[in-house]
């Protein structure tokens, strides 16, 4: 009897859904049906079905054909090359589980690496003016309950985020908010005329990368004061009117996305945004929201500064503290100034996602992919090694887009032999600290740990 | 030949994300992220038909991609290019200090290359790193 399983996590975008259920075979082993999720989760859960699916790690040989190794071997090699590099680079994480994050952190420390996740080419520029601004957030629920007025800045949900919308921001029927739809008024600000803008009651199509200016026009008119006749392409009385909307608001909810974060002005945009919230809580009450992208890419966020006090760009390099400053020590600046001799890519794709010649200069040293399946990273890399999918037949914590920890489950049972992140790099800290001849004292100190093998490490 | 400097954005598209968890060497995500959206009206101007090859270029590279009508209303003077691989080709990695590059908002030029074929993920990114080992 085939099984249906209930309350399911679904591994996509940042709107984390729990509300999935999944109709697995009697085995366990494949997924026959996935109700309530967007096509994304759907496709999801079905590619894992995929019977070409790697099982072992897969090396590059020097005449460039590849070749299936054990685990225990890809391990070794993945320790001595962190061991080996001066300055390896170790990004990803937007899609993993909490445990995972927090096993490469250890990894990490051993190794002197500099740590990033994917927030460092997508909303590691809204960190950056949280820490010039503050966040005066709230949780998706209060969006849901309380939000009269609704502003779509730069995101494009029925896209990127496909059930935000009938979830969390315009149609469910809150508490304060029995009448849904129509009892909120949805602003949309977007050069194109997205379908989340004909989903939205205003419009404003701005000029691409003039959002800051029309922060400011928004903001001169809150105070009080005249501005020009056109701003960023705008007519000054859909200013105001847009300006007046929000200033009645009961419940003003602002959520902003990459046309904020990747454009001209990158964190100053933000800042902006984040200082016309704080405005418009002189008149009423407002709240803004970063659409944070995967699923859990809130985790390495939660899970790094709990462990060493920064979001992202962490430089370990120092071995007794941590460093972060943008810029410097993010991914990209790294790769584009040659300052890395190793590169390990978990859960993302750095190959497909990063500008090709940030790939051009990581390629030049080791390439260690990470990852459930084939990815253009994986097919470029020297070693890639295939582990189980969070969320689909590993379960996990997971932090969604406004830091909300979800607990995942595993629908399907893994594939044989084939280890969860967690696992694979608790291995890899074991194989460096044997290699280093020190004691594993992460793993010791981990109540539920299953490396290292042996049990107590302290005694011996 | 005309050539006209554009502002080019990348951005996500639902038939790009369902592409992707798909895998990225599927047949749907070359046909989702191959493509550029461009207004009518600049297609007029650039003399060039819809559903057929561009070669776009920025300060950084170019790439080829098909030409189609925007599927979500574009104004004239910008191209979309669904973020992906493709897009990745001419994205400049210029981060304003900040570590996040310009994937939104840089000039590119797009000319009509009708007889210039896509080339598929693989090719493009292996290609790169010199590791493609198809013909060309």
């Amino acid at each position: 009897m085939p099984k249906l399983i209930t309350g399911v996590g679904c591994p996509y975008c940042g709107s984390s859904c729990d509300d999935l259920e999944v109709l697995v075979s009697d085995d366990e082993t494949k997924v026959l049906e996935v109700h309530n999720s967007c096509i994304i989760g759907s496709n999801l859960f079905h590619h894992a079905n995929d019977p070409t699916r790697p099982r072992l790690p897969r090396q590059r040989q020097p005449d460039g054909s590849i070749k299936e190794i054990p685990y225990e071997e890809a391990i070794d090699y993945f320790a001595k090359t962190l061991l080996a590099a001066k300055k390896p680079l170790i990004y990803g994480f937007g899609s993993t589980n909490c445990e995972g994050m927090s096993a490469i952190g250890r990894i990490a420390e051993k190794a002197g690496a500099v740590l990033d996740n994917c927030a460092t080419i997508c909303h590691g520029p809204s960190f950056l003016a949280m820490f010039d601004n503050g966040y005066p957030s709230c949780t998706l629920g209060e969006a849901k309950n309380r939000a009269d007025v609704v502003v779509f800045w730069g995101c494009n949900p029925m896209h990127a985020h496909p059930r935000h919308t009938s979830r969390y921001s315009i149609f469910p029927r809150g508490y304060f908010t029995g009448k849904g739809q129509m009892q909120r008024t949805v602003i949309s600000v977007d050069p194109r005329e997205t379908d989340t803008a004909k989903l939205a009651d205003v419009h404003l199509m701005l000029d691409q990368g003039h959002d800051y200016e029309l922060f400011d026009a928004f903001r001169t008119v809150l105070r009080g004061h005249d501005i020009p006749d056109k701003v960023a392409g705008i007519d000054k009385e859909t200013i105001i009117k847009s300006v007046d909307i929000m200033k009645k608001a009961r419940f003003c909810m602002i959520f902003f996305g990459m046309g904020c974060t990747h454009t001209d002005g990158r964190n100053h945009n933000i800042d902006a945004a984040i200082s016309m919230t704080r405005d418009l809580n002189d008149h009423t009450k407002c709240s803004i929201m970063a659409m944070r992208g995967h699923y859990n890419i809130a985790g390495p966020g939660q899970v790094w500064s709990w462990q060493f006090g920064f979001p992202y760009c962490i430089d370990l390099s120092k071995g007794t503290h941590a460093h972060m400053n943008p810029g410097e020590t993010s991914s990209i600046d790294l790769a584009m100034r040659d300052e890395v001799d190793c590169f390990v890519n978990v859960g993302a794709d750095a190959g497909a996602h990063f500008p090709i010649q940030a790939v051009q200069h990581l390629k030049k040293h080791p390439f260690i992919v990470v990852d459930p399946n084939f990815n253009m990273a994986s097919e470029i890399a020297d070693l890639h090694i295939p582990v189980r999918i969070a969320g689909v037949d590993e379960p996990g914590v997971v932090y969604r887009m406004d830091n909300v920890p979800i607990q995942f489950k595993a629908v399907l049972k893994g594939l044989p032999g084939v280890p969860s992140d967690e696992e694979l790099f608790d291995r890899v800290y074991e194989r460096m600290c044997e290699i280093t001849l020190t004691q594993p004292i992460w793993l010791a100190a981990k109540e539920n740990r299953k490396y290292p093998h042996n049990t107590n490490p302290m005694v011996s | 030949m005309s050539k006209v400097i554009m502002n080019m954005i990348t951005q996500r598209s639902i038939e790009e994300g369902a592409a992707m968890e798909k895998g990225k060497t599927n047949p749907d995500y070359f046909d989702a992220c191959s493509i550029c959206e461009i207004n009518p009206e600049d297609m007029k101007k650039l003399g060039i038909w819809k559903n057929t090859n561009v070669r776009v270029t920025s300060e950084c590279g170019s790439v080829i991609v098909k030409a189609i009508e925007p599927t979500q209303f574009c104004p004239p003077g910008l191209a979309h290019i669904r973020q992906g691989v493709w897009a990745n080709q001419v994205v400049p990695p210029r981060t304003q200090s900040t570590g996040t590059p310009q994937y939104s908002g840089f000039p590119v030029t797009i000319e009509p290359a009708i007889n210039e074929k896509l080339k598929t993920a693989l090719e493009l990114v292996q290609g790169s790193v010199g590791l493609w080992k198809g013909g060309k």
